[in-house]
């Protein structure tokens, strides 16, 4: 019961600062509002036994991107809202329309899994972990099964890294 | 019901207010060690030796006139002084003053929580701490603070990479990301990582000091070079925010040091059966003495070291103790694996 | 799920409907963690490990992303001086 009303009250804070970030005018404001979300999206996490990437989700999410974030907003200086007066509800038409698009599909495959004869029921794909812990879980998993991957990740970041720095040089 | 709600709030409540209390006689202390070590005698006249002095100072900060810059963002500059101040308490949730104690008969833990991923959880915070000094520079609407906050920033998220490379370490030779369990470790292990691991110590050491702001990393809020840096347009009682919440990081930083490094609560020679004695000092007595050293050692550095210049600064985050900070990180995973 | 579902469109809004290419950035951002909320509601739900294994690795991606497309944005603002997304049209005929 507790669970319950608490998952509600984070669902709707998280909806309510998403849509506080799409719609501020002030830059500023809406990447402190994605900040809030994080913080809550965290909390979600924490609720749903993930505590290790909660803390993860704020370190890299809240607490590394989006202070990138506000260096480039405040680097570029945005005082005035940016929203040229060109049309504006073209886009909004076709944003909404896309938004139900995606709303029309989910309808469909929610449909179709409701009626679809029933299926088997969910059975855990990977094989029992020896060790207990949330943390210890996810990082034997790591190590043992998805190990490429890791590596893969890691050279990734560190082309972006080497990328964004190349990017972002007055000269090179 | 009173183990899961009432314990808790009652130490919470004890450990905000001691914080809060410990934080204000900080600034009194460090005004005399600094006058100390420049053979002069500090606040003398505010009460017995200058006791009573952070309650002027409080009242003083209080009393003054609330300005807000006229073009400042009014939301971000008010929220700005409590987003510094935040992080700073509720790290507290997860140090361990001391083990399980017995109170009037009711096993209470000297802890507010123990959460499994206690150690990632501080360092996470402390990233979102560098949103206070971003965003107090940022709405003030002027140009000295905006680029005082971004080098500021700047110094700290490069000097968190070390520090956070550095706590890998630690963890890897306790086992465990709990902060109860690091100080369990070690006292199963009958070392207190200082020794086992100096170079990692060291590093944390100069980490903490470069992420609270302070001397010699202390070029943000150096008045001579930035006119008073990311903070120039508060006053008052959000001043007195910024001000309390670079101290509280800075016992925070302490408190960290001693549990990772110097044994959280257990005495010297905790194996040892001839220093059976020293159990006779509560547990978190031996916490605050050891926080205490450190706290002194921070005060020490600032009045003795000079400030460093920010590239100099920068490169001695990056090129010096990163590359130290892997090096004992593998240098560690190293020596489990071949002791194991 | 259904937050999820509702976390994505937001973001999909927000995606086509502002200018301001960073907070097309940010909305993008919020797609991606509707997405995670999905993988770790159902490795909850599952009690299967790999669910978070696989948002661990989002996140990672996420991260690389936003730091190479904030540095094409600074490039692009050294050179345009605008950030919205209606002037960026260099490759355009």
């Amino acid at each position: 019961m507790a669970q319950a009303i608490a998952f509600y009250t984070l669902a709707a804070l998280i909806l309510g600062f998403a849509i506080m970030v799409v719609t501020t005018r002030n830059t500023v404001h809406s990447v402190l509002f994605l900040v809030m979300n994080f913080l809550f999206v965290a909390a979600l996490y924490v609720l749903l036994g993930a505590q290790f990437l909660a803390v993860i989700q704020i370190l890299v999410y809240a607490g590394g991107i989006v202070v990138l974030y506000l260096f480039v907003v405040m680097l570029v200086n945005l005082k005035r809202p940016p929203e040229a007066h060109q049309d504006p509800h073209r886009m909004t038409r076709l944003g909404f329309g896309m938004a139900a698009a995606v709303l029309l599909e989910l309808v469909v495959i929610a449909a179709y899994g409701a009626t679809a004869p029933s299926a088997r029921p969910p059975v855990a794909v990977t094989a029992a972990i020896p060790v207990s812990g949330n943390t210890e879980q996810v990082g034997w998993l790591l190590y043992t099964n998805y190990l490429i991957p890791f590596e893969i990740a890691s050279m990734l970041l560190l082309v972006a890294m080497i990328g964004a720095i190349v990017l972002a040089k007055r000269e090179l | 019901m009173i183990d899961t709600v009432i314990i808790p709030l009652i130490k919470i409540l004890i450990v905000l207010n001691a914080t809060l209390v410990a934080v204000t006689y900080m600034v009194l202390l460090e005004r005399k060690v600094i006058a100390w070590a420049q053979s002069r005698l500090g606040p003398m006249r505010v009460g017995p030796y200058g006791v009573l002095q952070p309650i002027a100072d409080a009242i003083k900060l209080m009393i003054k006139e609330d300005i807000t810059p006229v073009r400042a963002d009014k939301w971000v500059f008010t929220a700005a002084p409590i987003i510094a101040m935040v992080p700073a308490l509720i790290v507290y949730a997860v140090i361990p003053f001391g083990p399980t104690v017995n109170i009037f008969g009711h096993p209470v833990p000297l802890y507010i929580a123990d959460i499994n991923v206690g150690l990632l959880y501080i360092v996470s915070v402390a990233s979102v701490g560098v949103y206070g000094i971003i965003l107090a520079g940022w709405s003030s609407n002027s140009k000295y603070p905006l680029l005082a906050s971004l080098r500021a920033s700047a110094q700290l998220i490069s000097y968190e990479v070390a520090v956070t490379l550095t706590l890998v370490s630690v963890i890897l030779m306790a086992g465990t990301l709990s902060m109860v369990g690091i100080v369990n470790a070690q006292y199963n292990q009958h070392v207190w990582y200082a020794f086992a691991q100096p170079v990692a110590f060291v590093i944390v050491l100069v980490g903490g000091l470069a992420e609270t702001n302070r001397a010699p990393f202390d070029l943000p809020e150096a008045e001579q070079e930035l006119t008073g840096g990311f903070h120039t347009e508060y006053s008052g009682m959000r001043f007195a925010l910024f001000f309390l919440a670079e101290y509280a990081n800075m016992i925070v930083v302490s408190s960290v040091v001693t549990t990772l490094f110097f044994g959280g609560w257990l005495p010297p020679f905790p194996n040892a059966a001839w220093a059976r004695f020293l159990y006779f000092v509560p547990s978190w007595i031996w916490f605050f003495l050891k926080s205490f050293v450190f706290l002194y050692i921070f005060i020490w550095i600032r009045a003795t070291l000079p400030r460093y210049r920010y590239d100099q600064l920068m490169r001695l985050g990056w090129k010096v103790l990163i590359p130290l900070a892997i090096a004992n990180l593998v240098v560690t995973g190293i020596v489990k694996v071949l002791m194991l | 799920m259904l937050l999820s579902a509702a976390l994505f469109m937001i973001g999909v809004f927000g995606v086509m409907v502002r200018r301001n290419i960073i907070i097309i950035f940010m909305s993008i951002e919020l797609i991606l963690n509707a997405v995670n909320i999905n993988l770790i509601a159902f490795s909850a739900q599952l009690q299967d490990a790999i669910g978070q294994v696989f948002a661990i690795f989002v996140i990672a991606v996420a991260a690389a992303e936003a730091a190479v497309g904030l540095g094409i944005i600074l490039a692009f603002y050294r050179n345009k001086e605008t950030v919205n997304i209606d002037e960026m049209n260099l490759m355009r005929w």
